[in-house]
């Protein structure tokens, strides 16, 4: 492999890398806070696609492609984040919230029936045949040194980045994330702490969720929008949560770009079949829970009696 | 109309086996498992591929169905069992997506998309089971479920079921009980599978061919919602469960409204069942089996 070729799979893979990171903190935040994987977090990246398309849509109109339909591409993802936030706020609100303290198999339940009921009624409504999410800029690619770059791996990689440092920021900076910090350690304590753990919890959700819908528009640029396109990314960002130790954000984010590298050169290099691509994070995700179970930046947790 | 009726039973009686599968391995060793779709794909693909290739008769596939889908339980269920539910629930649903896949990719074997058409109809000395004669084969599907109710039931009152109601209340508990935690949630999980490949070995000789579409992760979470609907730990009510979420699924059919109602309805109506459920009665309808030891003092035979 020549060192083109080898930076031409670095940049997919870390382009790949960058949205699972996106998706993948969604779950890791939920569950360092509320210790269950949210199954419903892939369906809230499909609907925040379908939002962002159809607004999108609305202020594009027939203009042609320049300033204009970049600006309104970003206004899409701004609706499309907002909605989606509070689309995760109201599904913790009414499908977990109540199961706080149930056993630990019913918010899991729950949340696999929220799943079922967005993803069905997203194609009820919007149809079962897939949509495209036209680009807003001109998507030419650009030949750097013989590495092949479009103007969409930018975007990837710049907003991306640019949300990864803002909730890094936001986690540890600021009074809410600290906050945050401070429920996922011990709920108990940080209420009695006098912090509002429910306002915490809707928090987390929402941030989740917007962060799910930025991922959803990414991936819809290069793969259509469909009702059930949140199942197999949800799943791999999943996994990447618990290579990088879920419940840590800078392990998901870190778990996401590994991900994203391994599945580009796992086909490339090792000559996986384009087909078995899915299988490389199964894989992936039995090798780690065998080895290393609380992933590559966890904590062990010890069981307390 | 009778004969859509029997074939609703039909139905009922083979998702009944995962029904009861699912329940070992959910309502009574609460783990989240959402691969029996999976398992009973291997379970058809079993069936269909031994007796049309190798010209099998049903009844040497139904043994050979079992093993294989439980050695795919152990295989999936050794390395996720020894952690925390939560992973299995992911490994599972995983699992079940990976089946398909090869179903749908290996060609020689599945002959891919396309599936396995004029599987050989079940007989027995002579007479002939098909799917035509739809009382002979309900009869036959309701044999198979009162066979493993009682088998189940009698598995769940004994050692094992004792142990792993144990390891689903209080895992720390019953390891300092004694209990070999793992062995037992193995156990549960493997059992499981192998009724679900037996349900799928049925109803390949039912629909008489197989293709991966039939086996989507909604026939997962239809059982699972069987199970939830009925009640967790009770067989009785893991049967009643897919009786009634069988008739939700067929009711479009059955009172002549599939033109207005949505295909999605269906679905959309599991995943309300699910959160509601789970919301107001996660007991279920009819709620989990309790038995009471040493309550009654009537006890037949010896003196105490």
């Amino acid at each position: 492999m020549g060192i083109a070729e080898f930076f031409q799979h670095l940049m997919n893979g870390l382009t790949l890398g960058g949205i699972y990171a996106l998706i993948a903190l969604g779950y890791t935040m939920v569950y360092g806070i509320l210790k269950f994987i949210n199954f419903a977090h892939g369906d809230i990246l499909m609907i925040g696609a379908y939002i962002g398309l159809f607004v999108f849509d609305m202020l594009r109109g027939d203009s042609p492609l320049g300033t204009w339909t970049f600006i309104s591409f970003f206004i899409a993802m701004l609706v499309s984040m907002v909605s989606c936030g509070l689309l995760g706020m109201g599904i913790e609100r009414i499908a977990y919230k109540p199961l706080r303290r149930a056993t630990r198999l019913a918010p899991l339940l729950s949340a696999i029936g929220v799943s079922f009921i967005l993803s069905n009624s997203a194609a009820w409504m919007f149809g079962t045949q897939s949509r495209k999410f036209n680009y807003p800029f001109d998507n030419t690619s650009i030949n750097i040194g013989g590495v092949v770059i479009t103007p969409h791996q930018i975007l990837i990689l710049v907003v991306s980045l640019v949300m990864m440092i803002s909730l890094k920021i936001f986690v540890d900076k600021t009074r809410m994330g600290k906050a945050m910090r401070a429920t996922s350690l011990d709920q108990d304590t940080a209420m009695l702490m006098g912090i509002n753990v429910n306002r915490v919890i809707s928090m987390t959700f929402a941030i989740g969720s917007a962060l799910a819908a930025v991922g959803g528009i990414l991936i819809a640029l290069d793969f259509k929008v469909y009702s059930s396109m949140g199942t197999m990314i949800g799943l791999k960002a999943f996994v990447a949560a618990v290579v990088g130790g879920i419940g840590n954000i800078s392990g998901a984010m870190f778990g996401g770009i590994l991900l994203g590298l391994l599945e580009t050169f796992g086909v490339a290099v090792l000559g996986i079949p384009t087909g078995l691509k899915d299988t490389i994070a199964f894989g992936v995700l039995i090798i780690i829970l065998l080895v290393k179970p609380e992933g590559l930046f966890g904590k062990v947790e010890k069981e307390k009696v | 109309m009778i004969n859509f009726f029997l074939l609703i039973l039909i139905y009922s009686g083979i998702y009944a086996l995962m029904a009861i599968g699912q329940n070992i391995i959910t309502g009574y060793g609460g783990m989240l498992s959402l691969c029996q779709a999976g398992f009973f794909a291997i379970g058809s693909y079993t069936t269909a591929i031994l007796a049309t290739k190798l010209g099998w008769s049903f009844w040497a596939t139904l043994p050979a169905a079992a093993i294989l889908s439980a050695l795919f339980g152990l295989l999936i269920g050794l390395p996720t069992l020894r952690l925390k539910g939560d992973y299995l629930a992911i490994a599972t649903l995983g699992f079940g997506e990976i089946v398909r896949n090869v179903l749908n990719n290996w060609d020689s074997l599945t002959n891919g998309p396309m599936g396995i058409q004029k599987i050989p109809m079940p007989d027995l000395f002579g007479f002939v089971i098909n799917p035509y004669r739809k009382y002979a084969f309900l009869v036959m599907v309701i044999l198979f479920v009162v066979i493993a109710y009682l088998l189940f039931q009698r598995l769940a009152r004994s050692r094992m079921g004792r142990a792993l109601a144990a390891v689903r209340e209080d895992e720390i508990a019953a390891q300092s009980m004694g209990i070999n935690i793992t062995k037992y949630k193995v156990y549960a999980f493997v059992l499981g599978a192998s009724v679900a490949g037996i349900a799928g070995s049925l109803q390949a000789v039912f629909s008489l061919s197989v293709t991966p579409g039939t086996y989507t992760f909604m026939v997962s979470v239809m059982v699972l919602c069987m199970v939830v609907l009925g009640g967790m730990g009770n067989f009785k009510a893991a049967i009643l469960g897919t009786f009634i979420i069988q008739l939700i699924s067929y009711f479009p059919q059955l009172t002549g409204l599939s033109s207005v109602i949505p295909p999605q309805f269906k679905q959309i109506l599991f995943g309300l069942i699910l959160v509601v459920m789970m919301i107001w009665r996660p007991q279920g309808l009819l709620g989990r089996e309790e038995r009471t030891y040493g309550g009654s003092t009537e006890r037949k035979g010896g003196k105490r």
